[in-house]
């Protein structure tokens, strides 16, 4: 029924499908660790990936797409910030908030400047992230399994599915192995015990915020200039609602993250790949139904289906002092 | 970091002095030039009531207030703490009465957190873990350095937050009510630990309201009233009697006259009764008690050991299993209801009166008419609620129990603690009810209400009705209570006669040392 052609195929497209799902994973990991809840994400990665493609279409150039990505979202991780950890507002809402911004303000100046319903013209060559080929990807691509494993699904990714790779790692260690991952984790159990050693929770807090912008703004300038080639209105479609139930299903951990994030990328592929699946007796599966699946596996985590996910305890709290 | 901290504390040059310290919260004035003088390597007692203005000046002295005038010194020299690092590197080390732990972090991790020696943690953590091998031998502050918090008893847990001080080099150590969720004997232990840090030259300041524990523990006690340093005497010079009287500002009866208890019918049975929890842990593991009419059933205890998973089901608040009955009814364990509870003439003060027995932002009259507000003598001909009636009851109620402010309108939250726990007392004592089920009756409650609300509990037993008093305080127990037991790991362990037994008794058995 699959061979293994096939399965190749669709793993090689569900790793494409789940990067900008992990980044955002990973940006609200490091923001919720902290205790600052961002429902935000979504909007967030839409800024970036509108910002990048609009960049990278003006300059010809991906990286500074890129850049221009990752500056939208830090400007939206800052109102946020600003809004939930200086004047202690409701998280949820300064999320919700950011969200309808983003959606709102791309399609708008997406239409002001290039008149085409707002999107970014389509992108080419050096304005957008080209894939790279591994060395020997080539040379091995005959030898039968580990070869083709490693032409077809190893090999052949844009830069920032390889970083975003190694950002699991990274991750992983400065959270557990630094004095900076110490103390973030600590403002999002409990930042009185913070508070009380001196270190100020609000600095901690912000920089969380911060490297959540970052994050959030690979994720964006991916889908813009990574996987697609341009902006399109909407185009995170929920992928920052996904990336949260990926964080809840990983139950804040970053390796755990990883493969939340390739299933959810997984099912997205299944959904792309086998649009009409014929089963004998019940008859075709509706292409809705299986472009469905990585909602329906976001409602099952969320309605608390795969185990008691427990949350930082100071998360979506503000901070006071007594 | 810390400056080398090595040399000898003189012994001529005090720990503290604080000179004319007044601090303001809007028109609230919490500390008026407060001076003190805290001697090196001593233990010093500082008492006084609710919002007398002692918690308030110890965060200014670990930099969490900034005064509004005044001056601090540290051994002679003139020291601004505007923040907890510099009260930190001043050698001030704080325990807070709600400990300041990362529960899921291991006790290393806490300890280092704030004092870590570099950005990786690996030096740090193996530097901790060398020191709190000396801490722990030279102190008797035995702990495991990778338990994770949360699977710590408090005892221990307060054991991690005075590490956590001496780690940063602390000479100055401030507790802040440090016994209020300890046993006896943990209590005990920690007193020696505190001597054992004096006579190492530490100086250790010491807050509580517990009068006894002052008596026994300190060397010198400042009295704190109403935002005034009202004295600084030597410990063995005075007495808990003239202390108290200090405190409130009049001649305070410390223990409760009364007289023997006339116990009639059984009023409330209870068999085999079993109360599971959120997480399906069994707390109350099938008790079996009665009380009768006109005696006083006292329930001690350390807190957590099922007391309040006990009241909670006694009060309508949880499912539980086995027989309750009152006067011969059984009551719906299954689906319980607080409805049925007051039908049954029983009235409820709960243990976490903020949370359960009041709604915070609602006003005082509201709050009086809660639970009750169907009856009829609150509803008007239409059978709605006649708000002009229960405005009226409240501030009969208020007048009576000389809540204050007598401000009807006030929100609950703008009360005092004991004024609080008044309220509650209001609505549930004046309904007249047969069965009285009280928590914690005076926790977070000045001396001079105490007095009062002890009265009053007496005052019902000696109505006839049957009063089961669930408390933390050995002291209240003792002079309250006819008979007692004490509650152990969800199992009560042992059945008293209350004149027939005594403090270290019941210590022990709290300490889960059965007979």
């Amino acid at each position: 029924m699959i061979d293994f052609d096939t399965l190749l195929q669709v793993l090689d497209s569900s790793v494409r499908l789940s990067i900008p799902l992990l980044l955002a994973c990973l940006a609200g990991l490091f923001s919720e660790r902290a205790g600052i809840f961002d429902i935000g994400l979504e909007g967030k990665m839409l800024a970036s990936a509108f910002a990048a493609g609009a960049a990278a279409f003006v300059t010809g150039s991906a990286l500074i797409g890129m850049l221009a990505g990752i500056f939208a979202s830090i400007i939206l991780s800052a109102v946020h910030g600003v809004a939930s950890i200086t004047f202690k507002g409701n998280q949820l809402i300064s999320g919700v908030a950011i969200n309808f911004l983003a959606s709102g303000l791309t399609a708008l100046i997406g239409q002001n400047w290039f008149r085409q319903g707002g999107q970014t013209p389509p992108l080419s060559g050096s304005a957008r992230f080209n894939e790279i080929t591994l060395p020997l990807a080539e040379l091995l691509r005959d030898v039968p399994i580990f070869g083709k494993i490693y032409y077809e699904l190893i090999s052949g990714h844009t830069l920032l599915v390889y970083i975003a790779f190694l950002i699991v790692p990274l991750t992983w260690w400065i959270l557990f192995r630094t004095r900076f991952g110490l103390r973030l984790r600590a403002v999002g159990e409990n930042p009185a015990a913070v508070d009380t050693s001196g270190i100020s929770v609000v600095r901690q807090r912000y920089a969380a915020i911060l490297i959540c912008g970052i994050l959030c703004g690979l994720a964006g300038a991916y889908l813009s200039t990574g996987i697609g080639a341009g902006f399109g209105k909407e185009m995170t479609a929920g992928k920052g609602f996904i990336a949260l139930a990926a964080l809840i299903f990983a139950k804040w951990k970053p390796v755990p993250a990883l493969w939340a994030c390739l299933l959810f990328g997984f099912l997205e592929a299944i959904g792309i790949r086998f649009q009409n699946i014929e089963i004998p007796g019940v008859g075709t599966i509706p292409l809705q139904l299986m472009q469905a699946l990585p909602y329906i596996l976001t409602v099952i985590i969320l309605a608390g289906f795969v185990g008691k996910a427990i949350p930082p305890k100071a998360g979506g709290e503000p901070y006071n002092k007594e | 970091m810390t400056k080398d901290k090595q040399e000898r504390p003189e012994t001529a040059a005090p720990a503290i002095q604080l000179k004319n310290i007044s601090k303001s919260f809007g028109p609230v004035q919490a500390n008026k030039n407060i001076s003190l003088t805290v001697n090196s390597g001593t233990i010093h007692g500082i008492v006084g009531e609710n919002g007398a203005g002692k918690s308030t000046l110890m965060s200014i002295l670990y930099g969490f207030y900034k005064a509004d005038s005044g001056d601090i010194y540290i051994r002679n020299a003139k020291t601004s703490i505007p923040d907890s690092q510099a009260a930190i590197s001043a050698g001030i080390g704080m325990v807070f009465q709600h400990f300041k732990l990362v529960e899921n972090f291991t006790v290393l991790e806490n300890v280092i957190l704030g004092a870590e020696d570099g950005a990786l943690l690996k030096d740090s953590l193996s530097k901790a873990r060398r020191q709190l091998q000396e801490l722990s031998t030279e102190y008797e502050l035995d702990v495991d350095p990778d338990a994770i918090i949360e699977n710590l008893s408090v005892g221990l847990q307060q054991r991690v937050e005075i590490l956590k001080a001496l780690y940063r080099r602390a000479n100055i150590l401030i507790l802040d009510e440090p016994t209020g969720v300890l046993t006896p004997a943990e209590a005990d232990h920690l007193f020696r630990i505190l001597k054992n840090l004096r006579d190492q030259g530490k100086t250790v300041i010491l807050i509580t309201h517990k009068l006894r524990e002052i008596m026994d523990a300190t060397d010198t006690v400042s009295v704190m009233r109403s935002g005034e340093m009202t004295a600084t005497i030597k410990t063995n010079q005075t007495s808990p009697e003239k202390l108290a009287e200090l405190m409130v500002g009049r001649k305070v009866l410390l223990n409760v006259s009364k007289s023997v208890a006339k116990a009639g019918d059984i009023a409330l049975e209870v068999k085999d009764l079993k109360v599971t929890d959120e997480k399906g842990v069994l707390r109350v593991k099938g008790i079996t008690f009665n009380v009768r009419e006109g005696e006083i059933l006292g329930i001690a205890g350390v807190a957590g050991n099922g007391q309040s998973e006990l009241l909670e089901a006694l009060g309508g608040f949880r499912k539980s299993q086995g027989l309750v009955s009152v006067y011969g009814h059984s009551l719906d364990l299954e689906s319980p209801s607080g409805q049925e509870i007051r039908d049954q003439s029983i009235a409820h003060v709960p243990e976490d009166r903020q949370r359960l027995g009041l709604i915070m932002d609602f006003t005082a009259w509201e709050n009086i008419g809660f639970g009750y507000q169907h009856e009829p003598e609150y509803s008007n001909s239409w059978g709605l609620m006649n708000n002009r009636k229960m405005r009226k009851d409240a501030s009969n109620k208020m007048e009576k129990f000389d809540v204050r402010p007598s401000n009807i309108k006030l929100k609950v939250r703008n009360f005092s603690g004991g004024n609080q726990q008044k309220l509650v007392l209001a609505r549930e004592i004046e309904r007249n009810p047969d069965i009285l089920l009280i928590g914690q009756p005076t926790r977070g409650v000045d001396i001079g209400a105490i007095e009062f609300i002890h009265n009053e509990i007496i005052k019902m037993r000696d109505e006839g009705k049957a009063i089961i008093l669930v408390s933390v305080e050995l002291d209240e127990i003792l002079s309250l209570t006819d008979r007692v037991s004490v509650m152990f790991d969800g199992n009560l362990v042992g059945d008293r006669i209350t004149r027939e037994t005594n403090a270290r008794e019941l210590g022990l058995l709290m300490g889960g040392e059965t007979d």
